[in-house]
């Protein structure tokens, strides 16, 4: 099989940057993060169909062809699977803007909040070291 | 006769949940009969589950080709003993949840949310349907969307600050997932031309040996965060203990097992005896099970304790499926089963505790066995039976599991046996640390609950009598397997049978070519 390498260098692209954006704290920046990753995934998909260009149903001298080769149809099956992959991914998306959206609405802020365990471990540390170490005054 | 019944059955059990689903939406202002609705439903699924599961196992894997398109080309539904076995199991464990959260929900009286509930439990029924049934790699894909979206709404029912942030955490986690999950189907297809299981099971073959490996490592990648094992579990913990009870219940017990499941069926049948993946199984298996439990045992509250149980008994059916021999996954399948039924039901327990309690806190609680015996009998049973203790279900499935790792003879599945048996005693413990500070002791006062970062409802000590009838119900089944353990290991063996010959299910799939028509 055949490649194409703008198409290849392109997903390569979008799953560098999706990477990047999801690993960010922001949840905006995360949600384009998966749009970006599922975009990236949706174009392998369709690179593994073969290259672009076949026929949809017969070639031009009515000889049906070998699907994914060249002169053949094309395949049609990569198209269908990145549709339904498209379509799931807008109304996930949709669900998480309207979760981030929530979240700024309950806290105030745009990011990944914090673990509920860690708070408590954090708060537990800052207890512990405010009694082995005395304020400043208390030394008088 | 058999024939036209199958092709009903089959496609039944994602039909008529999806339909209900959509008639669910439209009597949202009429909750008796969405009630009724619902429970109809799932006692239908359990029938029609039961139906298949007699039919397979007597008459072999059946096949249902979707639309009429002959195999590689068409979607096809497989109801083999496996797949049918694990839907009747999911089926009923839905059925006594539901019965549960109908229970808690006239008493809590939230009609908003109870509206949204229902139509969304019915679309994970059917999404965990079809992820049990497809024969087909992108089918799977878009099963695992139909449940997962299901479960986004049902994690963030509440809505409030906690939720939403458990939420945020589950569907990105989740979403990653599908996401590479897509990835990999591109890859399959790509490599071999096909997405049907059975027709790139055939074709694998022809593809050097890394790039085999290669795709399988990756497919156990994505299906290993939905299964919650070993470096890919944090989410689960931590997203899981803040949804509402039976939601917490019935994720617990069917979500991470449909990712089990995926992982079983991949491995076996498309990628089947590569030593190198077998041994990563072995390996991720231990510390799945000792990771898992060593953090179940230093929590506080009782839901995030139960939560890194789930992470830790994982690493059992991994185990099963890395021995990859009759034995080994006939353990595995009876520990899938044993577990849906008692996590789930240590989750209804946990529930039934919070409520009692007003805080699912074990240092806060005490002396629960005096106030309410019936309730530490519900939870004993399963909590013993979690651990392995004689002669409850978990014991055989373990004693299943460690005789095949024993058989198997080599360092690293005695190793993994070794672990598993470490992992039994945490186990244990970590029950017997719920047991001592909730259960005996003095009796802790309910008190209104400081802590606003849980979603306990203080004030709800009546329990509506539904509630216990559920958990009491789910009980008694876990108790049940052990009933019916021997002609139930019969039934396991069997399925591991037909996992280890493949061509039982590529043939039934493919027909008699079994090297596809392409």
């Amino acid at each position: 099989m055949t490649g194409n390498l703008s198409l290849a260098l392109c997903i390569g692209v979008l799953y560098t940057v999706g990477t990047y954006l999801l690993l960010q704290r922001t949840l905006t920046r995360v949600v384009i993060g998966l749009g970006l990753l599922a975009h990236g995934a949706n174009l392998l998909l369709l690179q593994a169909g073969g290259p672009a260009g076949a026929p949809p149903f017969a070639a031009k001298d009515g000889s049906a062809g070998t699907a994914g080769v060249v002169g053949g149809t094309a395949d049609p099956l990569p198209q269908a699977m990145v549709l339904t992959a498209i379509v799931i991914a807008f109304g996930v998306s949709a669900f998480l803007l309207a979760l981030a959206y929530r979240s700024w609405t309950l806290s105030g802020e745009d990011e990944v909040q914090d673990d509920v365990e860690d708070r408590r471990i954090a708060r537990l540390e800052d207890a512990a070291a405010h009694v082995r170490q005395p304020r400043p005054e208390d030394e008088l | 006769m058999n024939d036209d019944l199958l092709r009903v059955l089959v496609p039944l059990p994602v039909v008529l949940p999806l339909l209900a689903a959509g008639t669910s939406v439209l009597l949202a202002r009429r909750q008796v009969l969405q009630r009724a609705l619902s429970l109809l439903t799932l006692v239908a699924l359990v029938a029609t589950a039961g139906t298949l599961l007699h039919l397979v196992d007597s008459d072999g894997t059946a096949v249902v080709q979707l639309g009429g398109w002959a195999a590689p080309y068409g979607i096809s539904l497989v109801a083999d003993r496996l797949s049918a076995l694990l839907l009747l199991v999911s089926a009923m464990v839905l059925l006594a949840v539901l019965g549960y959260a109908i229970g808690q929900g006239v008493a809590d009286g939230r009609r908003s949310t109870l509206a949204v509930f229902h139509p969304c439990y019915l679309v994970l029924a059917a999404g965990i349907a079809m992820a049990f049934l497809t024969g087909d790699l992108f089918n799977l894909f878009v099963a695992f969307e139909v449940m997962l979206v299901a479960s986004y709404v049902l994690i963030t029912l509440d809505g409030g600050k906690a939720q939403v942030r458990a939420g945020m955490t589950y569907v990105v986690t989740s979403l990653l997932a599908s996401t590479l999950f897509v990835t990999v189907i591109g890859l399959v297809y790509a490599a071999t031309g096909t997405v049907n299981m059975a027709d790139a099971a055939m074709r694998m073959g022809d593809l050097p040996e890394g790039l085999r490996v290669a795709l399988g490592l990756t497919m156990l990648i994505v299906f290993g965060i939905k299964a919650a094992i070993f470096p890919l579990f944090s989410w689960l913990p931590d997203s899981y203990p803040t949804a509402p009870s039976p939601v917490t219940a019935v994720f617990a017990g069917l979500l991470t097992k449909v990712g089990v499941y995926a992982i079983i069926r991949t491995q076996t049948l498309i990628f089947p005896g590569e030593g190198a993946i077998a041994s990563v199984l072995l390996v991720l298996a231990a510390l799945t099970m000792v990771v898992g439990i060593l953090g179940a045992i230093v929590q506080d509250d009782v839901k995030r304790l139960l939560s890194f149980t789930i992470v830790s008994h994982i690493g059992y059916m991994l185990l099963g499926l890395g021995l990859y021999s009759v034995a080994g996954l006939a353990g595995a399948i009876l520990y899938t089963v044993h577990h849906i039924v008692v996590q789930t039901t240590l989750f209804l327990v946990a529930g039934l505790m919070e409520r009692r309690e007003g805080t699912s806190s074990i240092a806060r609680s005490g002396g629960l066995q005096r106030v309410a015996p019936l309730l530490a009998v519900l939870y004993l049973l399963p909590a013993l039976s979690l651990a392995g203790i004689p002669p409850l279900s978990g014991f055989l499935a373990k004693l299943g599991l460690l005789q095949a790792g024993l058989a198997d003879g080599s360092s690293l599945a005695r190793v993994a046996v070794w672990a598993a048996i470490a992992t039994s005693l945490l186990t244990l413990l970590a029950m017997t640390r719920v047991w001592s500070g909730v259960f005996w002791g003095p009796v802790a006062e309910v008190v209104a609950d400081a802590d606003t970062e849980d979603n306990v409802d203080v004030g709800v000590a009546r329990t509506p009598r539904l509630m216990v009838a559920s958990t009491v119900v789910a009980v008694v089944g876990g108790l049940s397997i052990t009933l019916v353990a021997g002609p139930l290991y019969g039934l396991t063996t069997r399925a591991a049978e037909d996992l280890v010959d493949r061509s039982s299910y590529v043939t039934a799939v493919l027909g008699d070519g079994g090297g596809g028509t392409r």
